[in-house]
């Protein structure tokens, strides 16, 4: 068979629709019996949705309680509970798992040429688990809630609440090895299954961000899942680990957890760099400015990241002199992250430049994250730290990554790829007009709470003194909008599906591999080994070779 | 209450202006950088929108003068941050005056407890005179709290287990919120009080006012004898435990050969954990038993008062 057409419209009436990934074979056992990477990611997509839509509401619920000083809406217990609730679903089983999981699973085997992973069945596996730590963590949710935080910090976690503390932490210890068995997988697969040509310095930069955010996940998650056990042992058994009355420290949890939990950050954000590397590329059809800049800098993000955690206990009675080394370390790991921002605002300049929702999203991302990253400079300096650490700025700081930055990513990963994976083109209109309602609604919700912040509004306050409430109010109202700039691709997206026009196998006109096959690829993704004779992003040159050369 | 909408907080004590300045310049910065990629982003983006479907842009690579200096010039001025952030957190967290008065913390679920060394108790309020050094010395009895006041850009984690000490100058009278920063369960949002800034006179007619009952050392003297500290710890070095007139603030020789000071966390730990620092010359394991549970730690800093009195009348002779 002859190579596909550029712009090739898959399933032209009259014509039978060819073998993809999604009409090979039907139903449920079909699915959940699958070792595709790419069914593995749309079971992914799906979980991760339903944790996201959770998350999403109890974040409402928080909004909605905070509209008033007074406690009137849900008490403090349960008020407790939905940020503890909010911060787990969110964290842990939606933006660690969410490009990574869906998106590196769908592209990495497509844009490295190879037919699936490394270990297509281990792929399997760690979906089952992230879904039986999700039943574990459901579980503990229905069953009345937990009220930690989920930062889980002793000795408050392991001696003093009555709240599903051990259900939950079962839950994220499960959930962990998906994530590792996840990372080991990509690493795997991109040390091993590059096609022929593709040499490192030729892979998309999406891959070098999976590569340097497998890494955390393989070195740091066992860490938290280490830590996490000693709670439930200290709370089940009495061991004294965290708890001084039973001749632990409460701090030994801080630095276990965080030596985790700060390079998650990085779990959660690289994979969102690595998008908008692709997307800035294409839709400015150059080759991404500086582009072993940009490489290394998620590697040196990740090594770094490792050894910042301190910057978190500023505050909490570790040494000063401890305090100063992580926060000049915390400072450095700025520099690789600006560099990205100035390298990818440098590859605009004299580019083609066009906005379709993904090029949206990916300029939302550039300036959401860079206030994110500058206003965590105000936490790394130490002085502002004792007064800002566990305010609302800290809140607003670490939504702006998270949020502004990690989710922007994901929403132009969506929206990039989606016409590969469905074979369908989104409505574009509507698009664009989700992203400006997203972007309006996620500055309102957060930008008045680095105000609330540095005024001294404690975060976790379930009620809060009169004078802060106008600032409230007016998250709130953000809040709202940006729950309608949610709503709204959820609805398009899945009309798309099958309303949508015929997407073509490459829509954008773009570089990489992935784009090469049809739209929804075929199961094994490539008729025949491609081979790599270009770097990632030559955009300069003629299209990309239709007449891939047989191996 | 409070009028209008409150865009910045007070500024109430020596720390807080200079944090703030801090502040200004890190908001410059960040202004700047900030500006200067939403300019460069929306002028790329319109000067070279996209004209025709078959446009093809140059390649550029890249331009390592140009990644060299977006590289040093913000390693320059994060730098200056940390630089100045670390200065003012050393003053602050490590240099206390040594004329500091000293007022005793105590964070419980959820409240904050506080006895001033004349035995005033106050609960979730805090009253204390403008222009002068007052030291904190904080205790949990539960969970991790944490002192927090705004206004005076100060906060600490009070962990249990051990001490957390801070200090602050007030220079504006008034009343400032007085927060648990660290969430500490169900009634995190409640422990929360006020700081009350009074000028000297005032306060001391504060002090002194209302009932005030025994004062810290007494309170402290009373426990020494009611636990039978006194029976050991006799004050002429008769009796089985080491004598502890004169020992706060003073290098400790240990059996194990060591050296410690004998400051409130030494004192604490050698009550709850008699066998932990043994003084040298007395046996091992020691024969005193541990008063964990026996004792509160508003009782242990009352003892930790007592000693402290004990090295004043010593330092006086």
């Amino acid at each position: 068979m002859d190579a596909t057409p550029i712009n090739a419209h898959s399933g032209t009436p009259g014509e039978p629709t060819p073998v993809n990934y999604l009409n090979v074979d039907y139903g449920l056992k079909s699915w959940l019996l699958t070792t595709d990477h790419k069914r593995i990611g749309i079971l992914y997509l799906i979980s991760i949705t339903i944790f996201f839509a959770l998350g999403g509401i109890f974040a409402a619920l928080i909004r909605l309680e905070l509209m008033t000083p007074e406690g009137d809406v849900v008490s403090s217990e349960m008020y407790n509970k939905l940020f503890t609730m909010h911060g787990v679903a969110m964290i842990f089983f939606f933006l660690i798992p969410s490009i990574p999981a869906v998106f590196g699973n769908f592209l990495i085997p497509m844009m490295i040429g190879a037919r699936d992973v490394a270990f297509p069945r281990l792929n399997l596996m760690s979906w089952y688990i992230y879904s039986i730590g999700g039943v574990f963590t459901f579980a503990a949710m229905a069953l009345g809630g937990v009220d930690t935080g989920w930062t889980f910090y002793a000795p408050y976690s392991s001696t003093y609440s009555n709240s599903n503390v051990a259900l939950t932490a079962v839950g994220v210890f499960i959930l962990g090895f998906s994530s590792i068995l996840t990372g080991l997988n990509f690493i795997v697969t991109i040390h091993k299954m590059r096609a022929p040509g593709l040499t490192w310095f030729r892979l998309p930069l999406f891959v070098w961000a999976h590569y340097a955010t497998s890494l955390i996940q393989i070195l740091g998650t066992p860490v938290v899942a280490i830590s996490i056990v000693l709670v439930a042992l200290e709370r089940l058994l009495k061991l004294g680990i965290f708890d001084p009355k039973l001749g632990g420290d409460p701090l030994l949890f801080q630095h276990l957890f965080w030596f985790y939990s700060h390079p998650a950050v990085y779990i959660m954000i690289l994979p969102s760099m690595g998008v908008i590397s692709e997307v800035i590329a294409c839709f400015s059809r150059k080759r991404v400015f500086g582009y072993p800049f940009i490489a290394f800098s998620s590697l040196a993000i990740a090594v770094l990241g490792f050894l910042v955690w301190g910057h978190h206990m500023f505050t909490s009675g570790q040494s000063v002199y401890a305090g100063m080394i992580f926060s000049v370390l915390t400072m450095l790991v700025a520099i690789p992250s600006a560099v990205k921002v100035f390298n990818w605002t440098a590859t605009l300049y004299k580019g083609s430049v066009s906005y379709q929702a993904p090029m949206l999203y990916a300029l939302g991302f550039i300036g959401l994250f860079t206030i994110g990253g500058l206003t965590g400079l105000f936490l790394a300096t130490l002085a502002t730290d004792v007064h800002l650490h566990d305010t609302y700025f800290v809140v607003a700081h670490f939504h702006y990554i998270m949020v502004g930055g990690a989710i922007m990513g994901y929403m132009a990963a969506m929206h990039f790829w989606w016409p590969k994976m469905t074979g369908r083109l989104y409505p574009e209109g509507w698009a664009k007009f989700a992203a400006l309602v997203i972007f309006v609604g996620f500055n309102l919700t957060f930008f008045p709470q680095f105000v609330l912040g540095y005024l001294g509004m404690p975060r976790r306050y379930h009620v809060y003194p009169p004078e802060f409430q106008v600032l409230n109010v007016m998250s709130t109202a953000g809040a709202s909008i940006l729950a309608v700039g949610y709503i709204i691709p959820f609805i398009y997206l899945l009309w798309s599906l099958k309303y949508g026009p015929l997407a073509g196998a490459n829509p954008w006109q773009a570089k990489g591999l992935e784009w090469t096959t049809p739209s929804p690829p075929p199961p094994h993704n490539f008729e025949r080994t491609p081979v790599v004779t270009e770097e990632a992003y030559a955009y300069a040159s003629k299209p990309y070779p239709e007449e891939a050369e047989v191996v | 209450m409070e009028q209008g909408v409150p865009l910045f907080p007070e500024a109430a004590s020596t720390m807080a202006g200079k944090v703030d300045a801090l502040y200004f310049f890190l908001v410059a910065v960040a202004v700047f950088f900030a500006a200067l990629i939403f300019i460069s982003l929306t002028v790329f983006a319109l000067k070279y929108r996209r004209r025709s479907e078959t446009d093809v842009p140059p390649s550029i690579h890249g331009s390592t003068p140009l990644e060299i200096a977006w590289s040093v010039i913000p390693l320059g001025l994060v730098m200056i941050m940390f630089a100045w952030g670390a200065k003012l957190y050393f003053d602050e967290y490590n240099e206390v005056p040594a004329d500091a008065e000293e007022v005793y913390v105590v964070g419980k679920q959820w409240m904050w407890h506080i006895q001033h060394t004349n035995g005033k108790r106050e609960i979730n309020e805090l009253h204390v005179p403008v222009g002068r050094p007052i030291k904190l010395i904080m205790a949990s009895e539960d969970v991790i709290h944490s002192f927090y006041i705004p206004a005076f850009r100060l906060k600490k984690d009070v962990v249990p287990g051990r001490y957390a000490t801070i200090w602050f100058q007030a220079t504006k009278t008034g009343r400032y919120h007085l927060f648990c920063a660290e969430y500490c369960g169900t009634g995190h949002s409640k422990m929360k009080g006020w700081v009350t800034v009074m000028e000297p006179a005032e306060y001391q007619a504060w002090l002194s006012g209302g009932v005030v009952g025994e004062s810290m050392e007494a309170a402290g003297e009373r426990l020494f004898n009611q636990l039978g500290c006194n029976t050991c710890h006799r004050a002429d070095g008769t009796g089985r435990g080491p004598s502890l007139v004169g020992v706060f603030g003073k290098p400790v020789r240990l059996l194990s050969g060591e050296t410690v000071i004998a400051d409130e966390a030494y004192i604490r730990e050698s009550i709850l954990n008699p066998n932990a620092k043994i003084v040298a010359g007395y046996p091992s394991p020691t024969i005193m038993s541990t008063y964990q549970g026996q004792i509160s730690e508003r009782g242990i800093l009352q003892i930790i008062a007592y000693l402290k009195s004990l090295s004043k009348e010593e330092r006086s002779q």
